[in-house]
């Protein structure tokens, strides 16, 4: 029984550590614009974004997708072609670029659950492959100059998004709501089945559960929210181009998670922030930003797996 | 010279035969990921950036040291298969206990560094490097015109890769490799060295992808990113073929070849993306691969 009541304690202890990072996270990011640049904010929101839905996978299914910038990316294109050519509204911008992730995503995770591991990644890495190889030749993207000039528009027809504080209200709204409806999915019995399958499959099959169901429904789940980030990130800063879709962004957001923590709530968000910060005061170095990304990579494989949040959650014994 | 379908033979066969090229590129690469992957249960991501370093390689043996093609397809797989060695003993040898995915983040940083660093000294255009004298000019077949040295990479791939596959399937210290990919508890039972022949299969297959960058580089220039698309096809190869056996790479590698020169013909602009399509339709009708044996 005492057993029973340290566990129920420890577990109300962890929502409540979840709680608190959360409050913390929301007020950090609301006086946030006061100390830093609205534009570099909303650029490391979008990452962070990004790099939950990534983490999604990741961390939660035990998926490593290497192909995550085709959906961030097709989406920014989306997004950006309806925006400027078709006029659409913001909102429907946005929502349009998650649909199209989210029709990607079922394509793509269709094909690459079929095989397992390893074998995903590379399925993963190909397939993106393929489409920025479409991106680079289908008209509508533009290739080298990709959507330019896109108009930011006025959400719901009165808000006007040119205004630098309205769109990062936006941004940081869209970021936050993501993040709390990632944290149900995770939390869900869904999301049980979910670390379920992570922990041991095949038990998780002899168990009556449909693992290939449950992991087609996490990738495009994960896609959405990469498609969102990414049609965001179009209207954020009015372009869509051929470096969204491009392998090394893939690599970028598994940097990013990875440095945070895989398979923590907060991780992706710290991990995004982090790389996003250190690429701005490396922007002068040219090439050599690959190789500090390498370097990073080195390091946390090597010395690092559990990540920042990961380590800070070790310490103090708490769900991060 | 006759016309097919309205394309001049040249055309066909010119594309056909930098298909094969392009395609003993793929088995040289898949062939050194299967074996590998086989012993150290790591997706080698540098691979890319290593079939660089080979091209990189003989660039600088003729530079800095007046040493011709020949020296340099000798010693740099020589060079790159040592340089392989040190990364297993420094990095990759800390990950076999862990998941898969280490080993393909780890390399993935590798392959980076190394690139990034090359592309900061040399940009991104190619450095030039020249046909070797004996290999300059070529044959007029009467259908086409067959430069000398394509054919020599074509026909020296085919036998470094049939060589392969002999050493592994048909003699002892191929059966013990064989064996300790199955086993690597139990061979080293036996009394043999399993982790020094994890470090020299890594420096083997590191080695195979040096040569490939050597015989790539009077075919395409000498550039730091020569590796890192190509590595991405290599893994749809790879995909497609299965790691389970030594000969489905070699025949996946040179047929995927093919057939992407016969795009290159007949519909230019899926020339990029067919091996990626070929990819999703084999994943469609045999989830395992061609010749894999299970996912």
């Amino acid at each position: 029984m005492q057993r029973v009541a340290e566990l129920g304690k420890e577990h109300a202890l962890r929502a409540n550590s979840e709680a608190i990072a959360f409050v913390i996270m929301a007020c950090v990011l609301i006086i946030a614009p006061v100390f830093a640049y609205p534009v570099f904010l909303m650029k490391a929101l979008c990452f962070a974004l990004f790099a939950c839905a990534f983490n999604l996978l990741i961390g939660y299914v035990g998926l490593l997708s290497f192909g995550h910038a085709l959906f961030f990316g097709w989406a920014s294109y989306v997004s950006a072609h309806a925006a400027k050519v078709w006029g659409f509204p913001p909102e429907l911008a946005i929502l349009s670029g998650a649909v199209a992730a989210a029709g990607l995503g079922t394509i793509v995770g269709a094909l690459a659950i079929r095989r397992q591991g390893i074998y995903f990644a590379m399925i993963t890495l190909a397939l993106a492959q393929m489409m920025y190889f479409f991106a680079v030749q289908a008209p509508f993207t533009h290739g080298e100059d990709g959507i330019q000039a896109v108009p930011r528009g006025k959400l719901f027809g009165f808000i006007d998004l040119a205004d630098q504080t309205n769109m990062y209200v936006t941004v940081l709204v869209i970021f936050l709501g993501c993040f709390l409806l990632i944290y149900r999915i995770i939390n869900s019995p869904f999301g049980e089945v979910l670390k379920a399958i992570r922990e041991n499959e095949p038990r998780a099959i002899s168990l009556g559960y449909r693992s290939e169901r449950y992991k087609l429904v996490a990738f495009v789940l994960s896609a959405t929210f990469a498609g969102v980030a990414g049609a965001t990130k179009a209207l954020v800063f009015q372009l869509a181009s051929l470096t969204d879709v491009d392998w090394p962004m893939s690599g970028e957001v598994i940097l990013m998670t990875l440095v945070g923590g895989l398979g923590t709530l907060f991780g992706p968000v710290v991990g995004a922030f982090f790389i996003v910060t250190l690429e701005n005061y490396l922007t002068t170095i040219g090439q050599w930003v690959f190789v500090v990304q390498g370097v990073i990579f080195v390091i946390c494989v090597l010395l690092f797996r559990r990540g920042i949040i990961g380590e800070l959650a070790h310490v103090l014994r708490v769900k991060l | 010279m006759f016309e097919l379908f309205g394309i001049s033979s040249q055309a066909l066969f010119g594309q056909l035969l930098i298909g094969l090229i392009n395609g003993s590129f793929y088995a040289l690469l898949s062939l050194g990921l299967a074996v590998i992957f086989g012993m150290l249960n790591i997706i080698n991501f540098t691979h890319g950036a290593q079939y660089m370093l080979g091209a990189f390689a003989a660039y600088f043996l003729l530079q800095y040291a007046g040493l011709g093609y020949w020296w340099a397809i000798v010693l740099a797989p020589l060079i790159v298969g040592t340089i392989g060695i040190i990364i297993e003993r420094l990095f990759l040898q800390w990950l076999y206990k862990l998941d898969h995915l280490y080993g393909l983040l780890l390399t993935f940083g590798l392959a980076l560094i190394l690139e990034g660093t090359f592309r900061n000294f040399f940009g991104s255009s190619g450095q030039p490097y020249s046909v070797p004298p004996a290999l300059q000019g070529g044959q007029n077949l009467g259908f086409m015109f067959l430069p000398n040295y394509r054919a020599w990479v074509v026909v020296f791939s085919l036998a470094v890769c049939l060589t392969t596959w002999f050493v592994i399937e048909r003699t002892k210290l191929g059966s013990y490799l064989r064996a300790a990919t199955e086993n690597p508890t139990l061979v080293r039972a036996f009394g043999i060295n399993v982790p020094r022949m994890i470090t020299l299969t890594y420096g083997f297959g590191v080695a195979l992808a040096a040569l490939a960058g050597v015989m790539a580089a009077p075919v395409y220039n000498v550039s730091p990113q020569m590796g890192a698309n190509l590595i991405i096809v290599v893994f749809a190869v790879v995909v497609i073929g299965g790691m389970g056996s030594i000969m489905g790479a070699i025949l996946t590698g040179f047929g995927l070849g093919l057939i992407e020169g016969l795009t290159k013909v007949f519909f230019p602009e899926a020339s990029n993306t067919v091996i990626f399509i070929i990819m999703a339709i084999v994943l469609l009708i045999r989830p395992a691969g061609l010749f894999g044996r299970g996912a």
